[in-house]
């Protein structure tokens, strides 16, 4: 058993009660003598509240409480922080403007947080909602990222002068600027990240409790990482002590980022159960998803990259202005900087990089993390403009990505964007990657393609990825306002089974399987004597949640201390059951034995020792029940390389993706039946973003115009291929486990391949995402316009 | 939602009765669009009559030289039917690629053109095949059907009860869908009756509309290459995320020359 | 307006129930009927997510009507394991891993058995195009068509046999 639990394909444990319709989500979960929260949103996208008259809806049938703006101020409740402060080039914080849970004075976005309606129905909550009147002023909105910072601009905020978040900077300007001087040829790009919006399929939920005996609060929520969502409703926003707010995320449908987050309505369900004295729940219907979910990515960008005769890059810069949204979300402000910028080395030597970010507000809604965070947008521009110097050079890209790879002989290689990436095989990646995609046979299928009146590219990707988020002290100099570690706590019972609590939070990564396999064959414990316990913040030790491909590679970790904690005390208790000396005491999987004889204890036998001390060491306590805390001491650097082949029909633009194939390094791999699943699911969002998926802002009114499943096009079985996924190992070096992380990567490799694909196929340098029909096939039509005109 | 006052009438004249008797009724036949509306709250009727349990609406029948399509027959059953399959294989295509299971299941032809939405698929099949609307109270020739965006000819209170096709020599359909939602950006049903061609168009107008000159150009020699050098006029054509006006007359083209093709 | 009392039959099982003319079957299911395995993903009937079946068809129960259930058969991610026993399509989801976060997988699953009865022998691209009705973010859809190919074989190996 013990033997091949780590890179087994172990069932998952947590999929019975799914697979049976018994999980319990949130919206499953209803309350004793609970109310209902209806919220009314802004319909305009920047307007004054010049007055609410809520006397019709107060009362209304079945309502039981209206609030406002003024209710949430006469309580002094704090608004909505962003937890992580960017300093800028002149060495000022960035623009933090007040984010209230319900808007004050003004609105600005379609879907800000106008008044909240409290009734024993969700329906009669809004048909409540209907009777309130808002007289509101409009304002002239601005949507659009690359003209916020424009003069004539109208502003969102009078502390954000010209909408500017933050102006930053890294790397060495001067550095560049000589490279840029002396180069060969140097390649430019301009593009944008196109806006998306997660769309976790479970809608975000909350429900509201408070104890009047106890002076509690229990928070139910779809969240990502419950302490941290404890943490910042008790000391910013609620101002309510923490020992008295329990946190509860249950199962959680997907989440992508876009629940890591604090938000008004969990924060104004939680507030108001103390106001009418009755559990508030609300849930949000898929509309409200798209208005108020933090979207992801929303970058404009122009790059600039130097090299010299051979194609050896010299130097690359990058100006970028990131979309904020209205207001700041939990962690927006450094996805576009200490996600993005830090990760534009990509897997190459390059000497000399430099990243200027402009962050702005816009009349939209809130934009953070969302799979990848930063480094889907860093990967896409590297992956572009070396696509675009390949072709200019006619160098075959993947001989011009293999001239410039950090070798692995150069690791730990200090990148000139601040991180040190501690090992990697790139080449051995890219060889696996053409060989599983026959690279060498695409010419023919090419001809074969064009003989059918199909136009055929293939596009490669080599991305890296800065994961296991992440070092403490790393990130509080940076300005994050929390530590970035992890808890792991290991509980025997007396009968020998096991409970394990971690921080990290699965809602769709399989953690009740991946660390019961960790734990079971670094414990000898068989997978069906453990559990694991997670999301509830009064059973599990302080933890900092999953986002960041993080869980695996810290939280396992701090699981992995806690099992070495196990283990050290266990052989006390094995020493002393058997007469022999501590150490005397070897351990392997599960079992104690003498060094040199055949006299073993069992970790079972131990675990009843350590519970029923009968016969136990005097100097050491009962039980056994270890928690550790893990602080990474670096990032992990999972890379790969992603092939997409494509045919397009010239007729129509449709493109067909032919073949996808992944070859990912995540370091160790603990079960590979899991961590394909993490990689497909990241390739279908990243197929999304590049294909199908936009979000879209009318660019006067400032309305979502891809308001639901009809004009957001989400990726459906029938639009995606299957795909080929293959792994090469270059252990992490620096966690004990040696793991990297898995779950963004195909959301950062997959945009740029699959563009790569189809600019190949119709012989353009780019194109924006998403490539629809239409965009492909103008760009033909440009390019041939007998073909397009057929 | 608003509430409503909910009717399930066994009979086309109880229906009738109904949709008279109420302040602001409307017909539920499939609910396809109207329960999202409603739950949208864009619509508030004061009664919801339900036709599901009137068995005189369901089914296919051949007779008289019609395949006759009962209203309240759900788009799957049109895909699956024999009947249509063998005779008017284009109609079963066209059904079959409609949104998804969950809608084709649910879905009525009756429902669907009364609702006249600029693109939806079942248009595209009366005008191109020359059908006949048989309502409560009269029969509709498909041409005088569609009026306009959301806009037909029936009356405040009528009631489609069937759907009559001749029977064509050949037809095909060929679709674009939208790539979110599935309905037709473009739809293109082209058939060809007693020498006689027809060529209707839905998803990239404001309502089905018909193709003269491709009519007339496929009526002398039906092939790919007769409508080759038509040219579509944008001109009024719809525009949105998903496609540009110029970009739906592409596809017209491209959409009516494949429905030749097939015919093949 | 009136409560509609109806009387239908749910995974085999006889139910009566008394709603609102406004409550959704999906309503009815999980607010009166506890019967929350059926999911809410966008209740406009595009996610798929509530997919039950209604008189042996495959629908979103958020555009059905409570009402519209009386004298009906439905069948929900409730019945679909023997008790302990799963049904094969559940047995292979678990042995692909073609689940993650859950939310979708009942739907899916249910969509699943609805075109398992009607072609028991469908080839990927059929399956793909049955399941465009059901969204689902976390798992790419390849592991579910894997799934679905792997449980429509034992279930043709099946009745072979028997």
């Amino acid at each position: 058993m013990a033997e091949d639990m780590i890179g087994a394909s172990i069932r998952r444990t947590e999929d019975f009660r799914f697979l049976t319709g018994q999980g319990h989500y949130l919206d499953d979960i209803n309350r004793p003598n609970q109310v209902h929260a209806y919220f009314l949103r802004s319909p305009h996208a920047h307007a004054k509240i010049r007055s609410i008259d809520t006397a019709a809806a107060q009362s209304a049938p079945g309502v039981v409480a209206v609030f406002t703006g003024a209710d949430i101020a006469a309580d002094k409740v704090g608004g909505l922080i962003c937890g992580w402060v960017v300093t800028d080039r002149h060495g000022q914080p960035h623009k933090a403007p007040p984010h209230p849970p319900l808007a004050q004075d003004t609105v600005r976005y379609v879907g800000d947080h106008v008044a909240v309606v409290i009734a024993e129905s969700v329906a009669q909550a809004r048909d409540a909602a209907e009777l309130i009147e808002v007289d509101y002023e409009m304002l002239p909105a601005v949507v659009d990222t690359a003209k916020a910072l424009d003069p004539d601009t109208p502003q969102l905020h009078a502390d954000a002068p010209g909408n500017l978040c933050f102006d930053w900077e890294l790397g060495d300007k001067a550095a560049v600027d000589a490279a840029f001087a002396k180069a060969h040829h140097v390649t430019r790009l301009d593009l944008v990240n196109n806006r998306l919006i997660p769309n976790a399929m479970e809608p975000r939920a909350a429900i509201g409790e408070y104890d009047g005996g106890a002076d509690s609060y229990t928070c139910y929520s779809t969240s990502q990482n419950p302490h941290l969502l404890r943490l910042i409703l008790c000391a910013f926003v609620l101002g309510v002590p923490e020992h008295k707010m329990r946190v509860v995320a249950p199962d959680v449908g997907g989440g992508f980022g876009s629940k890591i987050f604090c938000y008004a309505e969990e924060v104004v369900c939680t507030w108001a159960a103390k106001k009418v004295k009755r559990p508030v729940k609300w849930t949000a219907e898929r509309g409200e998803s798209f208005l108020s979910d933090a979207h992801g990515r929303d970058h404009v960008t122009h790059a600039e990259l130097a090299m010299d005769e051979s194609g050896k890059f010299l130097a690359l810069k990058v100006d970028t202005i990131a979309g904020m949204g209205a207001y700041l979300s939990t962690f927006a402000t450094c996805v576009p900087t200490y996600l993005h910028a830090t990760l534009l080395a990509g897997q190459y030597a390059t000497p000399a990089i430099h990243a200027n970010v402009k962050a702005v507000f816009t009349n939209t809604a809130p934009v953070d993390a969302y799979r990848g965070a930063g480094r889907p947008e860093a990967t896409y521009l590297i992956e572009r403009i070396v696509e675009c110097a390949a072709r200019e050079l006619r160098i075959d890209p993947a001989e011009l990505r293999r001239r410039n790879f950090i070798r692995p002989d150069q690791f730990p290689y200090q990148t000139p964007v601040a991180l040190v990436y501690d090992t990697g095989d790139y080449e051995a990646a890219l060889d696996e990657a053409l060989k599983m995609a026959d690279y060498a046979g695409f010419a023919a299928r090419k001809a074969e393609s064009t003989k059918h009146g199909k136009l055929r590219g293939i596009g490669l990707s080599a991305y890296i990825e800065a994961c296991g988020i992440a070092p403490s002290a790393v990130v509080g100099s940076l300005g994050a306002g929390v530590g970035l570690w992890e808890s792991g706590q290991i509980r025997f019972s007396p009968t020998g089974t096991v409970s394990i609590f971690t921080g990290s939070h699965s809602h769709g990564q399989s953690h009740e399987t991946t660390f019961a396999q960790l734990i079971s064959d670094a414990l000898g414990v068989p997978m069906e004597k453990i559990d694991v316990v997670h999301g509830d913040t009064d059973r599990i030790p302080f933890g900092m949640g999953t986002y960041g491909s993080r869980s695996l590679a810290v939280g396992g970790s701090a699981l992995m201390r806690a099992a070495d904690k196990i283990i050290e005390k266990g052989k006390k208790i094995a020493a002393h059951l058997m007469e022999a000396s501590v150490g005397d005491i070897e351990y392997s999987k599960g079992t104690f034995r003498v060094a040199g004889t055949d006299r073993t204890k069992s970790m079972a036998e131990v675990a009843f020792a350590a519970y029923v001390p009968h016969n136990y060491p005097a100097d050491l306590e009962p039980g056994l029940d270890e928690t550790a805390f893990y602080d990474p001491a670096n990032f992990t650097y999972p890379a790969g390389v992603h092939i997409a082949e494509v045919e397009v029909d010239p007729d129509t633009g449709l493109v067909d993706i032919v073949n996808w194939v992944a070859v990912d390094d995540f370091g160790k791999v603990i079960n590979p039946m899991v961590v394909e699943g993490q990689v497909h699911g990241g390739i279908a969002q990243g197929i999304g973003q590049a294909l199908l998926e936009n979000c879209v802002y009318d660019k006067e009114s400032g309305q979502l115009v891809t308001g639901s499943y009809m004009d957001y096009c989400m990726p459906r079985a029938d639009d995606l291929p299957s795909f080929k996924v293959g792994m090469t190992e270059t252990p992490c070096t620096h966690n004990p486990i040696g793991a990297k992380g898995c779950g963004e990567a195909g959301a950062i490799a997959a945009p740029p391949a699959l563009i790569n694909a189809i600019t190949d196929a119709i012989g353009i340098m780019h194109m924006e995402m998403p490539a629809t029909p239409e965009k492909v096939w103008q760009a033909i039509r440009q390019t041939r316009p007998a073909a397009a005109a057929e | 939602m608003h509430n409503f006052e909910y009717h399930r009438p066994t009979s086309v004249a109880d229906a009738v009765q109904s949709l008279k008797g109420a302040e602001d009724g409307k017909i539920l036949a499939g609910g396809m669009t109207l329960i999202p509306t409603l739950k949208q709250r864009l619509a508030a009727p004061s009664d919801l009559i339900d036709l599901g349990a009137i068995a005189e609406l369901k089914g296919i029948k051949d007779e008289g030289g019609m395949i006759t399509i009962g209203a309240a027959t759900p788009h799957a059953m049109v895909a699956e039917s024999e009947v249509v399959r063998r005779v008017i294989p284009a109609l079963a295509d066209l059904a079959e690629g409609i949104g998804d299971p969950q809608v084709r299941n649910r879905g009525t032809i009756g429902g669907s053109i009364a609702n006249s939405d600029p693109a939806a698929d079942y248009p595209a099949a009366l005008v191109g095949l020359d059908a006949t609307v048989q309502t409560d109270r009269r029969r509709i020739k498909a041409d005088d059907f569609f009026k306009g965006l959301f806009e037909t000819a029936l009356e405040e209170d009528e009631i489609v009860t069937a759907v009559s096709f001749p029977k064509p020599e050949k037809a095909c359909y060929a679709k674009f869908p939208n790539p979110a939602s599935r309905y037709a950006m473009v739809g293109v049903m082209v058939a060809r009756a007693g020498g006689a061609v027809r060529v209707a168009v839905t998803g990239a107008g404001p309502c089905v509309f018909r193709l003269p000159e491709m009519e007339q150009a496929l009526s002398g020699n039906f092939s790919p290459d007769a409508i080759k050098g038509i040219e579509i006029s944008a001109d009024g054509l719809n525009s949105d995320i998903h496609g540009s006006a110029a970009y739906r007359a592409h596809l017209v083209s491209v959409m009516a020359r494949r429905a030749v093709t097939d015919c093949a | 307006m009136a409560g509609h009392h109806v009387s239908t039959t749910i995974n085999g099982d006889a139910f009566e129930f008394v709603c609102e003319p406004d409550e959704t079957l999906l309503d009815v299911l999980r607010d009166r009927l506890s019967l929350t395995g059926s999911k809410e993903g966008c209740g406009t009937g595009d996610c798929g997510a509530c997919s039950v079946i209604l008189d042996g068809r495959l629908v979103c129960s958020c555009l059905v009507l409570g009402a519209e259930a009386e004298g009906r058969t439905i069948a929900t991610i409730e019945g679909m394991a023997d008790g302990d026993r799963l049904h094969p399509l559940q047995r292979k989801f678990l042995e692909h891993a073609a689940l993650q976060c859950g939310i979708c997988t009942p739907g899916i699953l249910v969509a699943a058995k609805a075109l398992l009865e009607k072609h028991p022998d469908p080839s990927e691209t059929e399956i793909r195009y049955w399941l465009a009705g059901n969204l689902c973010r976390c798992t790419g859809y390849d592991k579910i068509v894997r799934a679905v190919l792997d449980a429509a074989a034992e279930i043709r190996e099946g009745r072979d046999a028997a």
